[in-house]
């Protein structure tokens, strides 16, 4: 008999007062018993609705089967047929608006909880079992994935598994790309990133870490020189957007990857053990409504800032962060303060930050993205204080790469032209995507964009 | 993990390190900088690289020690290994069509103004080297600088090596005996740049910068290194880290740079008590 009730099973998590002073993941995760009743809301519906929203196409209804049986392994094997990272994007898919957004049980009542059920079978069998996987035979070609993200890992592991050869060169001291410095420990633990990888590894795929592509290497040279028949590209979009306004070069305005950066990837919140700090002060004003303003909101407040405001010209309706982060900054005492823009950052006379002056906006026709135009309201100005500001308007494509690759088509916002169903770059053997391709986007549509061009690359190896 | 080996200590503060980067040493120009992390808990420091050997495969990197990474990269020692090693980055100086150019060094930035003269001496441009320490105790690579110009002025400011004054005295005095230099590079404390240039403003000669700022990746990615530059905002890890002096604006970079003052008081502080607690176990 399925299971009628309207609701998700809930999932346990830290309370809001307590988490919100700590860097613990906020969410706890489902035990046997719960996976197995939540499962059993699934209608296990012919027609599949809800694979039609995952961009790497999961066996939803038929792994949501064999958990409602208790059969976890068997359920990790049915999502590991099409998808890499179940762990990661257990925890960081917007659900509402892919897969959960088709489940038949959302039209009345809440839909199935995939998410947290794909993340129960990942964590259960990180946990439960010790299978190492088995080193594919070598088919002798070698490919170089450039970018340790979501699309060059999934890249780099299907391409793994077919007998390639893979070296991903990673800019950065770590691999993960977004997964280890933009979202933080709270909201995906960093060795969950650090396991995945090491399965990776365990596939034969080797990783450079510190390889600025682009400077130590051109693409020219990785394909000419160092022997690769291939290249994939997801170096994915780590340039900061700044809003050009007045007083953005203060000291205590930050871009939200510097912000977190520091946080995530260098470990502030464990300064002065780990030697780089980041200053929050009492005050912070976050400007953005996406999941990287999220969070840089929360982690301000876990960092100890008595008042975190997350300023944003549109209303929450049009807010593009997934509504779980939403809904969690809420409960962790971040104040809103929405249809509201930053026109000023105000300093003292020493070059800090004082305050942020915003003036009220309300909404009007909708525009090019179909989300109802922000304009301001004439003499609304108004100023918050603030110690520090961190600006998380968006991230464009880093250009280290297109300027040293003459012949890779990249359009006029510095983004790599590839085609959406093959990853194929204007260059030969080069492939793309990701971020890179799309702009700052999801990472599961980095993943799909990873497996696509991974499949690409293997039909054009086979036949050169 | 990338090993030194070589280490050469110039004066009390100062030391050499010869980091062994076979990637990095085949590919870096003069002008250009690294990064690197001493071990899982270190910061991100980007050094200019100060020579590079490709047949070796080594980056020589000259630092002072100020703060918490550089203390502790003073204590490692030759066949010691750093953790991560970053590079080359940045765009490399250009000194298209420059024949008369003098080159300023002051402190530690001496040890960054020294490839670049090397370079423009090897191109055959005359070149001037003025370089200005506090006293003669922190005079550093006087015979590297001597063998990279046709004329080396080294400097002090209390007169005990000899020669009395700052670096803008003696180059003044320089452009108005007639040297007639079509290009100026000044590299050393942003208040000495700032005075460089203010000086070559009023003569008209174009005067190129290094700026340091602090930064994480050096790829683009941060924006902490931000500096406003002809009123547009550039970054130094991409768009430089030279730029032309007579447009940057020295005092939001000088407030910029007091960004973390506090913060690496602590951080020293913290690494002086694990030393002692570990003299004291």
């Amino acid at each position: 008999m399925p299971n009628m009730s309207l609701n998700k099973v809930p999932m346990p998590e830290q309370d809001p007062n307590v988490r919100n002073k700590n860097f613990k993941e906020v969410t706890l995760g489902y035990t046997e018993e719960m996976a197995i009743e939540e499962a059993k809301r699934c209608l296990s519906c012919k027609h599949k609705p809800c694979m039609q929203g995952c961009p790497v196409m999961v066996k939803i209804p038929e792994f949501i089967a064999l958990v409602a049986e208790g059969k976890f392994k068997e359920a990790y094997e049915k999502i590991a047929e099409t998808s890499s990272l179940p762990a990661i994007c257990g925890r960081v898919c917007p659900q509402e608006t892919q897969c959960e957004k088709y489940c038949v049980r959302g039209i009345k009542g809440e839909p199935v909880a995939i998410g947290r059920l794909e993340r129960f079978v990942a964590d259960w069998y990180m946990k439960n079992t010790e299978e190492k996987p088995e080193k594919p035979e070598g088919n002798g070609k070698k490919v170089a994935v450039v970018g340790a993200g979501p699309s060059g890992l999934t890249c780099a592991g299907d391409l793994a598994k077919m007998g390639y050869k893979v070296t991903v060169f990673e800019a950065f001291h770590t691999p993960g790309g977004v997964l280890v410095y933009g979202i933080p420990e709270f909201r995906l633990p960093k060795d969950i990133v650090a396991k995945e990888v090491d399965k990776l590894r365990d596939l034969g795929v080797e990783i450079m870490t510190d390889m600025v592509i682009g400077k130590v290497l051109s693409v020219d040279e990785l394909l000419n020189e160092e022997g690769f028949d291939a290249v994939f590209i997801g170096t994915g979009a780590g340039l900061p957007s700044f809003m050009r306004i007045e007083g953005e070069s203060l000291n205590g305005v930050y871009s939200a990857n510097e912000f977190l950066t520091r946080i995530n990837l260098m470990k502030a919140y464990k300064f002065p053990d780990y030697d780089t700090p980041v200053y929050v002060g009492k005050n912070v004003v976050v400007v953005g409504g996406g999941n990287v303003a999220m969070d840089a909101a929360r982690s301000a407040k876990r960092m100890g800032a008595e008042n975190v405001y997350i300023v944003y010209r549109r209303s929450e309706e049009e807010m593009p962060a997934r509504a779980e982060e939403i809904h969690h900054a809420k409960q962790e005492d971040i104040e809103f303060k929405l249809l509201n823009n930053p026109v000023k950052i105000n300093g003292d006379d020493e070059g800090w930050v004082k305050s942020v002056t915003c003036i009220k906006m309300e909404l009007g026709e909708p525009d090019a993205s179909g989300r109802r135009r922000p304009v301001p309201v004439e003499g609304s100005e108004f100023d918050i204080d603030a110690d520090v500001v961190v600006i998380a308007i968006g991230q464009t494509p880093n250009p280290l790469i297109k300027n040293t690759t003459p012949d890779l088509e990249t359009n006029s916002r510095g983004c790599i032209v590839a085609k959406e169903s093959t990853g194929a770059t204007s260059k030969k053997a080069v492939y793309a995507g990701g971020d890179v391709v799309t702009g700052a986007a999801t990472v599961i549509l980095a993943m799909g964009a990873g497996k696509t061009a991974a499949a690409s690359i293997d039909e054009y190896l086979k036949n050169a | 993990m990338f090993k030194i080996v070589k280490k050469q200590v110039l004066n009390p503060t100062v030391s050499l390190i010869e980091v062994e980067a076979p990637y990095i040493a085949k590919k870096a120009e003069p002008g250009q900088f690294i990064i690197l992390r001493i071990d899982e808990k270190g910061e991100r420091v980007p050094f200019t690289v100060a020579d590079f050997d490709r047949e070796k495969g080594t980056i020589t990197v000259i630092f002072q020690i100020v703060g918490q990474t550089t203390q502790r990269l003073s204590e490692l020692n030759e066949g010691d290994f750093i953790q991560d090693f970053v590079g080359p980055l940045g765009v490399a100086s250009k000194f298209d069509g420059v024949k008369k150019v003098a080159v300023i060094g002051g402190g530690l930035g001496t040890a960054i103004a020294y490839p670049q003269a090397k370079k423009l001496h090897s191109m055959g441009v005359e070149v001037d080297m003025i370089n200005g320490f506090r006293n003669k105790d922190l005079i550093i690579i006087e015979d590297l600088c001597a063998a990279a110009c046709d004329n080396l002025y080294t400097m002090t400011d209390d007169g005990s090596n000899g020669n009395k004054g700052f670096v803008t005295a003696k180059l003044e005095e320089l452009i108005k005996v007639g040297r007639g230099y079509d290009m100026v590079i000044a590299i050393g404390p942003l208040v000495m740049m700032k005075a460089v240039c203010d000086l070559t403003k009023k003569y008209d000669i174009k005067t190129i910068v290094s700026m340091n700022p602090i930064m994480i990746d050096g790829t683009g990615m941060c924006g902490g290194c931000r500096v406003t530059v002809g009123g547009e905002t550039k970054f130094a890890c991409v768009d430089g880290p030279d730029f032309d002096g007579h447009l940057v604006d020295f005092d939001s970079a000088i407030a910029r740079s007091r960004m973390f003052k506090k913060q690496e008081a602590e951080s020293s502080e913290a690494h002086k008590c694990r030393l002692e607690g570990l003299k004291n176990a």
